[in-house]
């Protein structure tokens, strides 16, 4: 009766075949019981000996290779006796990816696991990579390795800035300036259709190339007067920042802002020095928009 | 049961003074010495120089005519007009090509700075033309100074 059974059921699939549309086919995987390959299987096979095979050499020294030195800041907070030094490192820059941020990561992915360093989208946008690079501050991740392998990279953190570990710097004081700006929007009255406030156009083009900016502190820690003022000085990037909120026609609190920032060391330690511009990534122009606010406070 | 981790609370006010005895000993990461030479911040540095020379100068020699006769010194233009003649050519030439480079340099960046007060000429490439023509103009006329 069982063998019936199965009988009609190894009928059932082919007549569904010829019912079921092409596309709806499906085949199934079928394993034979290797019992049914026999001796084949069990038979041993001897190795064809090393004499008739030829031989593969251990990888010789790449010819092509281009050998880049890096120079790299280490200080490490778990023996802080210790003077911090430059560690060089020697990398085949044909087996690197082209920016700094790659070589930092495949030194620590395959050299040297406790080289310390932040970095995130790697693309530029979040600003956790910056650092001093060849003397300038930038971004590891928008920096070209420099193809001459003759000149040797040297890498610090941020200039004057408290070192956490090799090339982190602490930001704590940074962030809280930015804290100070109030960088939001500040408005008691309602638009008159109470949907969101709406700005024309032409207001709307005054905050390019201010909301770019990523707070990465490149112009900040490029600026001499920040590093011998930072306690009081708000530097660069919190500058630019506070100019993005006085130029939005939205905000309400510009008399505030700007009576924040009326006095000797919050603004006017700015003396045009123009690091700042020169050196940031993003293209932005923080010295420019410095002046701005130098312009708005001195005609008002 | 688990095993206890090997850590202990610490009270706030504790932690605190664990961070600020660690932040004592963080270094500071280099600035100056690293930082790339950059016509920028080299003619900023230059600009506060010359200006504390040339006022310093200033106020020293100032100062050193009032007390002149009280010490018997002798600064009035006459002895001074004779001492400066009796030096040799090239001290002469290199005497007042001395002088006249900070002061035409802090001149011609001060009205570089000016420019930059109405928001003008504050673009990566305006900032270095300006900075070099500051420079050539200055060399120039202190060269010219020098040799009248």
């Amino acid at each position: 009766m069982a063998s019936l059974v199965r009988s009609t059921t190894r009928l059932l699939p082919s007549t569904r075949t010829l019912l079921r549309p092409p596309h709806l086919a499906r085949t199934y995987a079928t394993v034979e019981p290797l019992s049914n390959l026999g001796e084949a299987m069990s038979a041993s096979q001897h190795p064809t000996p090393e004499s008739k095979t030829s031989t593969i050499p251990e990888p010789s020294k790449d010819k092509e290779s281009k050998i880049k030195t890096f120079h790299i800041y280490r200080w490490s907070p778990d023996t802080p006796s210790e003077k911090p030094k430059m560690q060089s490192y020697t990398l085949d820059i044909n087996k690197t990816g082209p920016m700094v941020l790659d070589a930092l990561i495949r030194i620590k992915n395959e050299v040297d696991p406790t080289l310390t360093f932040r970095r995130s989208c790697r693309e530029g946008i979040c600003g956790s990579c910056a650092m001093n690079i060849d003397g300038v501050n930038t971004l590891a991740c928008l920096c070209r390795i420099p193809t001459d392998t003759k000149q040797e990279t040297r890498i610090y953190p941020l200039p004057h800035t408290y070192v956490v570990k090799d090339l982190v710097p602490d930001l704590t004081q940074f962030y809280k300036q930015y804290k100070s700006i109030k960088p939001y929007l500040q408005r008691e009255t309602k638009s008159e259709d109470g949907r969101e406030n709406r700005q024309s156009p032409a207001d709307r083009k005054r905050l390019d190339g201010l909301y770019e900016c990523i707070l990465c502190a490149c112009c900040s820690t490029s600026c001499p007067s920040y590093w011998w003022n930072s306690e009081e000085y708000l530097g660069p990037a919190v500058l630019l920042q506070s100019y993005r909120w006085l130029a939005d026609s939205r905000d309400e609190h510009k008399e505030e802002r700007k009576s924040m920032l009326d006095n000797s060391m919050s603004l006017y330690r700015c003396h045009t020095i123009m690091n700042c511009s020169r050196t940031c990534p993003k293209g932005l122009n923080p010295g420019k928009a410095i002046q701005e606010i130098k312009k708005s406070m001195a005609f008002t | 049961m688990p095993t206890p981790a090997a850590s202990q609370t610490v009270k706030e006010l504790d932690a605190y003074h664990i961070l600020e005895a660690q932040r004592r000993n963080r270094p500071v990461s280099p600035h100056l010495s690293v930082y790339k030479a950059q016509i920028s911040w080299y003619l900023s540095g230059l600009n506060r120089i010359t200006g504390s020379v040339l006022s310093g100068g200033f106020y020293v020699f100032g100062a050193a005519y009032l007390c002149a006769p009280l010490f018997g010194w002798h600064l009035e233009s006459a002895s001074m007009a004779a001492a400066f003649g009796s030096l040799p050519v090239t001290a002469k030439v290199l005497l007042k090509f001395g002088i006249a480079m900070p002061f035409t340099f802090h001149s011609y960046n001060g009205v570089r700075h000016l420019m930059w007060d109405t928001g003008r000429g504050l673009t990566n490439k305006e900032v270095v033309r300006t900075g070099w023509t500051v420079v050539g103009l200055s060399v120039v006329s202190s060269g010219i100074l020098a040799m009248m």
